[in-house]
């Protein structure tokens, strides 16, 4: 967190210690005091909205709990069920990483390449910036949700913008093998986030790097690969983390687009959603818990190895 | 911002005309990414059998009666749901804004114990998924009672969990010269006066994207509302909408569109009334 906070927005020099060592201690003793204070309602919080359920969830994940009845604990038994005996499970996990994997690098694509063509100079900036932007803030709604069942319809704008040339679409939505597809291009849609975070990346590089490149003689295309994308690469791993933590735990595109079911054929059953289902449909809340804390793991797994293998692609040198 | 006496950069540097394709092309891909949405819009305003029968923008007959069904087509008039957003969203407004900022400041300003420590936890519960601790919430509030009310959707906010906007803010008190907190300090005023006094109206651009945000996420919010809210007098907007969806056939998309647009009405409005603040804090801590 902190590299990248760095890179958008230089820290400020105020946030080192005031005063050196010579501060009263009953004067430290009344600021920690009123720090505490100021802090109890994020301490509650912490503790019974976060932490405490986190703790319950694990314990809950070793039971067989349904809400009505005590919990039963049966050890490993969800976790095992889980990945030998459900397929729906194991499916759900599928279409939940090809999603991921597919959309994101996508998403950050088209990110990129808009942020790319708006940076600076451009007249009109703020109104495209604006309209590209637009789709962020909207795309998780239910609304706009319903208006993709409807785009990718089988009666939809999708087919009949086809049937003007001659082609008859399938139902995309209704369709196991596109219905995906159409959530993935939802989510490449909604690319304006990640792309004002690059913006404001490109933004931090020094112009008289590309002035010196020029003089030296760099074509732009010499320039791109030499000075933007190393510059760039810690706000391209912020993007990175960033949206495959949020990729990872879609729900409302899923279960809307599907009724709630996931279907055609399990084929947009995302992760959450059939976490949802055990545990709110079926009240299977020990399960439901575990596979909540398979997807701790995995997104706790794949965070720490996108740092790791960051040492290998980031370039944090001259944005100290 | 735009400084066009400086030379223009690398990438597509201008051959002649250059410029000009460029802005052809964007305009072109912004027309088709915000072409379904017109899209909704015009069909919205077309007879139901017109719907999918003209791809094109231009109703070729405009009418009203979509706005008029879709009002009235479920238990309650859809104000009803409206209102019931407005109070989950408005309160969750409040509560982030006070919460968050309490917090904020001492992470900011005030020097404690393992501060750095529970700093960490605080950036920590960003990358939190949701998902993990919602199921004993769920049980928490059942038990407590509280399901069907606006309790499990205002607490969290009350609570600050939204680790986000304690983030965005800390970030920003951190910029502000510590000189005027001082200043306050030898006039007197203890840490709440300096807080309330000196630091909060220095925050306002901070405190007004937390408050965009925070409606637009919670007006937006389907899975708590789906999960706590089962009766139809409670419902908010999103999950009124989904009603829709479950009790109308494929027949009635022209009043489902028509409420699909009422509900993302106020997004626009804050989102037209509020760009800087968006883009500023999208920018600033990569919220979404």
């Amino acid at each position: 967190m902190t590299e990248v906070s760095v890179a958008v927005k230089p820290p400020s020099t105020a946030t080192k210690p005031r005063r050196g060592g010579h501060r009263s201690t009953k004067r430290s003793r009344r600021e920690a005091r009123a720090a505490y204070l100021f802090l109890a309602p994020w301490f509650v919080g912490l503790l019974v909205i976060t932490i405490g359920p986190i703790f319950a969830s694990l314990y809950l994940s070793f039971t067989d709990y349904s809400l009505l009845e005590e919990a039963e604990w049966v050890g490993w038994d969800n976790y095992v069920t889980m990945f030998t005996e459900d397929p729906r499970f194991l499916s759900s996990l599928q279409v939940t990483t090809i999603y991921v994997v597919v959309s994101v690098p996508l998403q950050l694509a088209f990110a990129l390449a808009l942020a790319l063509v708006l940076d600076r100079g451009l007249r009109g900036l703020p109104l495209y910036r604006s309209i590209f932007y637009l789709p962020s803030l909207l795309g998780g709604s239910v609304a706009i949700a319903i208006l993709w069942r409807k785009v990718f319809g089988a009666e939809g704008l999708v087919n009949s913008v086809l049937a003007v040339v001659g082609i008859q679409g399938p139902g995309w939505v209704g369709h196991p093998d596109y219905a995906l597809s159409t959530l993935i291009l939802l989510h490449v849609w909604t690319f304006g986030a990640p792309m004002i975070i690059f913006l404001a990346g490109l933004r931090q590089i020094p112009r008289s790097y590309y002035e010196a490149a020029a003089v030296d003689g760099a074509g732009p295309w010499r320039q791109f690969r030499s000075i933007t994308v190393p510059l760039l690469t810690p706000i391209i791993f912020f993007n990175l983390v960033l949206e495959i933590i949020k990729s990872f735990q879609s729900f409302t595109q899923s279960f809307i687009v599907s009724s709630g079911s996931g279907g055609p054929a399990d084929s947009t059953l995302f992760y959450t959603l059939y976490l949802y289902l055990k545990g709110f449909k079926s009240y299977d809340m020990g399960y439901a818990a575990a596979m909540a804390w398979v997807l701790l793991v995995i997104i706790a797994g794949l965070t720490a190895v996108n740092f790791l293998a960051s040492k290998y692609w980031v370039f944090y040198g001259d944005t100290k | 911002m735009a400084t066009p006496s400086r030379p223009i950069p690398f990438l597509f540097r201008p051959i002649r005309g250059g410029k000009l394709v460029k802005h052809v092309l964007l305009i072109g891909f912004g027309l088709v990414m915000l072409y379904p949405l017109f899209w909704m819009v015009s069909s919205s305003l077309k007879p139901e059998e017109l719907i999918f029968r003209q791809p094109g923008l231009w109703p070729s007959e405009v009418t009203l009666e979509n706005y008029r069904d879709g009002w009235y087509a479920l238990k309650h008039p859809f104000g009803y749901y409206l209102w019931n957003s407005a109070v989950v969203t408005g309160l969750s407004v409040v509560a982030n804004l006070v919460a968050c900022s309490l917090a904020a400041y001492a992470f900011a300003r005030l020097n404690f114990p393992l501060k750095r420590f529970w700093f960490a936890i605080m950036l920590g519960g960003i990358m939190l998924p949701h998902h993990v601790t919602i199921v004993p919430q769920y049980i928490m509030f059942s038990e407590l009672d509280l399901i069907n009310t606006i309790w499990p959707l205002v607490m969290p906010k009350i609570l600050a969990t939204d680790a986000f906007f304690v983030f965005l803010m800390v970030q920003f008190i951190r910029t502000l010269p510590r000189e005027l907190d001082e200043a306050a300090e030898i006039d007197g005023a203890g840490y709440w006066r300096i807080f309330i006094r000196v630091v909060m109206p220095l925050c306002l651009p901070a405190l007004a994207t937390t408050a965009i945000f925070t409606f637009i996420w919670t007006w937006n919010d389907f899975l708590s509302q789906l999960l706590y809210l089962n009766n139809p007098d409670n419902f908010t907007v999103p999950v009124a909408l989904r009603t829709f969806l479950d009790s109308s056939s494929d027949s009635s998309w022209g009043p489902m569109f028509a409420m699909s647009i009422v509900a993302l009405g106020p997004i626009f409005g804050f989102f037209l009334a509020g760009q800087k603040y968006l883009i500023r804090g999208v920018a600033t801590t990569g919220l979404k």
